[in-house]
């Protein structure tokens, strides 16, 4: 598994003809991205991206500002067609399922495929209110289950400890990173299997820095999670694979300890080196 | 080599520093003028009204006599009136802004629907009386009765809480929003759990602010047959109905020195409903903007 990349991805025709969704392919691979082209309006914001996203692994999306790491992160959950001129082409698989599909609601899909945003944005709420909104959308009420949930969930975003004296407090009157980390409670709340992070520590100290990189490492036991981040090193630190993307195109995608030892790409080699970025 | 001649600078000061004193004492003067009118306006309104101005002039009807006249009918039937406009718009306007901000595509159509709704903020109100006239009081047939007066009134009042509660929806951060949409929370119940109430109290005070403007409009009720003496207070929507303005300026109109003096006293009556409304708007924005 060690070469990867546009080689790699370019034998996927096979699983174009081999009806993968049927197979279910023993879900190695939460998404299966190919041929993935992404315009703002007129502008191409994302080249031909092929990715396997692996499961249970923590997959690291580097490159410079403005390369379309975030656009191709909000695409997973399709969160980027929030914004109105976007257009795509190519094809996601979640789990073999196509996310473009009609017959795939974006509600179902950012139910499985959660999201926890640059700037911590816990709502007005108090701290239960904010981890219990995501089971509540979707039904739950019984105060019982409801309590399990957001235990479960606070533990789980390792604040538990810091936080179950006062959970009916507005979740603003937390530091910026327990704030991230209700966040990430309130992703884990509806038992998502995926995790799309974007830099979740860029707003943080790094103290908060660390607290939210060892559970990264806690979580992909059970979650696959993918992180944009700017930081070379919190990448090389925390995960498994590693993509690099510049100015749209997906340069490189390997593990973690190759790419950051051994690029087989000049422009990752530059960027990694600190040459550019 | 220096781009920059500090000296030329240090000279150049002193005319700055005078500058902005200047403009200090302008913009000082502007707020002044519009203090000092005010405060002549209730100097006067006052010292004539409080002489009318007791329990029975709340509570009775009009009558010939300056001293017997009271603005009773015209009190309620202001209330009944904002009792119609006020659901009536809310609903309304604000399901109108919710579509408008959170639902609708931006395209040709809805930027035409919305350059129409902000025209229609600023069409004069006896427009919206006549539109009244025609629709409701002739094709509705409803006559000259309080229900026809509300819907008038609610046309005049609804592109402004259209435009006011957009406004409130724009300014919720769209960072919670997402935070929302990416738990799959569906459209709605992003709006209603997320969006609304944190909108919600810029959208009441828009609603109350605008409701207030309504309450002193005189033009289009009397187009739309609000009636100028009246002896009982309105017992059903299709009543005959009166309102404090249109009191105010029947008395007003009369030759003899002590019906301005009623008038007076009716304007103050008027002027405290006012404040009231405002002061209702002001301690809602207090009580729950401190959210974000």
């Amino acid at each position: 598994m060690t070469i990867t990349t546009q080689e790699n991805v370019n034998i996927k025709p096979d699983t174009k003809g081999g009806q993968n969704n049927k197979e279910g392919k023993k879900a190695k691979h939460v998404f299966e991205v190919s041929d993935l082209n992404l315009w703002y309006g007129s502008k191409q914001a994302l080249y031909e991206v092929n990715m396997k996203v692996p499961e249970n692994q923590v997959t690291a999306i580097i490159g410079p500002s403005g390369c379309g790491k975030s656009t191709y992160l909000k695409t997973l959950n399709r969160m980027v067609e929030m914004v109105p001129s976007v257009k795509t082409s190519g094809s996601i698989k979640y789990k073999g399922k196509e996310i473009f599909s009609e017959s795939f609601g974006v509600e179902d899909l950012r139910t499985k495929v959660g999201m926890v945003f640059q700037k911590p944005n816990p709502f007005p709420k108090s701290i239960y209110d904010n981890v219990a909104y995501g089971p509540r959308i979707h039904g739950i009420k019984k105060k019982a289950q409801l309590d399990q949930i957001v235990e479960k969930s606070l533990r789980g975003a390792a604040i538990w400890d810091e936080v179950k004296d006062r959970l009916n407090e507005k979740a603003f009157g937390l530091s910026g990173g327990q704030q991230q980390r209700i966040c990430i409670a309130r992703a884990l709340a509806i038992e998502p299997d995926v995790i799309l992070m974007d830099e979740p520590t860029s707003a943080l100290d790094p103290i908060s820095t660390a607290k939210v990189e060892e559970l990264v490492q806690e979580l992909k036991k059970e979650y696959s999670i993918i992180i944009v981040t700017h930081n070379m090193q919190q990448a090389a630190r925390i995960s498994d694979k590693t993509a690099f993307f510049l100015n749209g195109d997906m340069i490189e995608f390997t593990d973690t300890d190759e790419l950051f030892s051994n690029p087989s790409d000049k422009r990752t080699e530059d960027y990694i080196t600190g040459r550019f970025g | 080599m220096q781009l920059i001649n500090h000296q030329n600078i240090q000279k150049r000061s002193g005319g700055r520093v005078l500058l902005n004193k200047v403009f200090k004492v302008l913009f000082f003067l502007s707020t002044t003028v519009g203090l000092i009118f005010l405060s002549m306006l209730l100097y006067r309104v006052l010292t004539q009204g409080t002489g009318h101005l007791n329990w029975d002039f709340i509570t009775n009807f009009p009558a010939p006599y300056p001293d017997k006249a009271g603005i009773f009918a015209g009190l309620i039937g202001s209330l009944m009136l904002m009792a119609i406009v006020a659901p009536i718009t809310i609903i309304i306007g604000v399901g109108t802004a919710i579509y408008l901000e959170e639902y609708a595509r931006k395209n040709r159509f809805t930027n035409f629907i919305q350059a129409n709704i902000q025209n229609l903020a600023g069409v004069p109100s006896i427009v919206f009386g006549l539109l009244g006239l025609t629709f409701f009081v002739y094709l509705f047939q409803m006559g000259y009765t309080l229900i026809a007066g509300g819907l008038t009134m609610s046309l005049l009042v609804l592109p402004v809480i259209v435009v006011a509660a957009q406004e409130a929806l724009r300014a919720v951060p769209n960072d919670v929003k997402e935070a929302s949409y990416g738990m799959g929370a569906s459209k709605w119940q992003t709006v209603l759990r997320v969006v609304l109430p944190a909108a919600l109290p810029g959208i009441l005070t828009g609603t109350i602010l605008s409701l207030s403007r309504a309450i002193g409009e005189t033009a289009p009720l009397i187009i739309v047959g609000a009636a100028t003496a009246i002896y009982s207070i309105p017992d059903s929507l299709l009543s005959k109905y009166t309102v404090m303005p249109i009191q105010i300026y029947n008395w007003t109109g009369r030759p003899q020195e002590e019906w301005q003096l009623v008038a007076a006293a009716g304007i103050i009556v008027l002027l405290t409903v006012l404040l009231l409304m405002n002061a209702i708007a002001v301690w809602i924005r207090n009580k729950f903007q401190n959210r974000y």
